[in-house]
């Protein structure tokens, strides 16, 4: 028996079957943009958006829409919502949209969106999508925000811009360069993997 | 800047020093799923190519003759992706006509090549540089170049890990991002050939 509102789902995209870590999807604007934290977070919010906006439409839609043609239908839906985004930001925080450049209208194409709308919102109500949007989004947040950390307190030795490890500090430049991203989030998944199997023992 | 650079510049930089999977982060999903073997690997390769340059060449065109004269540079992200996934359409019809082993092969990737991020990025990079048609063609080759490029030589090494003593952690994904950083690292070193 389905309920209406189940929170059980809100939980589900933070851990359980959190995006990047277990499902490895969406992983180009993680890697792309985790230099620093402020554009991390700004990428972040952006897709907490964007999700739970989409979600939120396509839920709404789903039984109007033929399931031929629901592909295209979800892109265009989602493609808006970026649109809004991409707008909104550039208005706003213009730095922020020039750090995040081109993967920002890039959101349209990451596969958490489009999966979920296909996994999620066009079986499920209302409410439930919506808080799987924002348990999803916030599941992609969390880990972009702890890749961004470590990258940018080892490499820059900042944190949000500001310095914390000390004027001695000799930055690991690798870090908040591409090679440091691969690093960091494959040691993240190998980290993953072992919790897992501690799991299975006990 | 890149559209005052000459072809093979252009070229160059699309394929090496701006490497679309190792440098700019982009497609990656399809990089990590279907790069364990080199077969599959040389499909999808060829199959980017194909789509990217003939999708970038399109959206381009879209760009310049339709939504400029209309001021409608706002639909620029709908128009693209509209464009890109029915492109995508038309190339699974013909290779699931012609060659049935090769769409065995590609599985769920192909239709996944509509949420591929490079095309869609190489398309609007083509966009933000302000590039001339030959030059956005050009600068496509090169982006869906470098992709195939290099998810045929990471295949490669990949199969060889499938032997390797690896920690019992790292098997699988986890080995292969670290892979990827040690291949980006490598990557990096043409920052030095020339300074665009």
């Amino acid at each position: 028996m389905k309920k209406i509102i189940d929170f059980k789902v809100f939980l589900n995209g933070i851990w359980k079957e959190n995006p990047i870590l277990f499902i490895m999807l969406g992983l180009c604007p993680v890697l792309a943009v985790s230099g620093s934290v402020k554009d991390a977070l700004g990428m972040g919010i952006a897709v907490i958006f964007v999700l739970t906006g989409s979600n939120f439409v396509i839920s709404l839609i789903r039984k109007i829409v033929p399931s031929h043609v629901r592909i295209p239908v979800f892109i265009v839906v989602i493609a808006t919502f970026v649109t809004i985004t991409d707008y909104t930001i550039a208005a706003f925080f213009p730095q922020i949209h020039k750090n995040l450049g081109v993967y920002l209208p890039l959101i349209v194409v990451n596969c958490i969106i489009l999966g979920r709308a296909e996994g999620f919102a066009s079986k499920n109500n209302v409410f439930n999508s919506i808080l799987d949007g924002l348990g999803m989004g916030l599941g992609f947040t969390l880990i972009i925000f702890v890749i961004s950390s470590f990258r940018e307190i080892l490499g820059n030795g900042t944190f949000m811009g500001k310095p914390i490890l000390g004027s001695n500090y000799n930055p690991f430049l690798i870090m908040i360069m591409p090679p440091g991203a691969f690093l960091v989030i494959g040691l993240l998944i190998a980290l993953k993997q072992k919790i897992e199997k501690r799991k299975k023992i006990c | 800047m890149l559209n005052e650079a000459n072809l093979f510049f252009i070229f160059l930089s699309a394929f090496l020093i701006n490497n679309i999977l190792l440098i700019r982060f982009l497609g990656l999903c399809s990089f990590i799923g279907i790069s364990t073997n080199i077969k599959s690997s040389v499909g999808m390769g060829i199959a980017v190519v194909f789509v990217t340059v003939m999708a970038c060449s399109i959206s381009w065109a879209v760009y310049h003759f339709l939504l400029i004269p209309f001021k409608l540079e706002y639909l620029r992200t709908t128009t693209f992706i509209l464009t890109i996934a029915s492109f995508v359409q038309f190339e699974e019809m013909i290779i699931r006509k012609k060659l049935p082993t090769l769409y065995r092969a590609f599985g769920i990737y192909l239709p996944l090549i509509t949420t591929n991020c490079a095309i869609l990025a190489s398309a609007f990079l083509g966009i933000d540089y302000k590039l001339s048609f030959i030059q956005n063609l050009i600068f496509s080759l090169g982006v869906s170049g470098g992709y195939c490029f290099v998810i045929i030589v990471f295949s490669a090494i990949r199969e060889e890990l499938e032997i390797a003593p690896i920690p019992e952690n790292f098997k699988g994904v986890p080995i292969a991002f670290i892979l990827a950083a040690l291949m980006s690292l490598a990557f990096l070193g043409f920052k030095g050939l020339f300074k665009l």
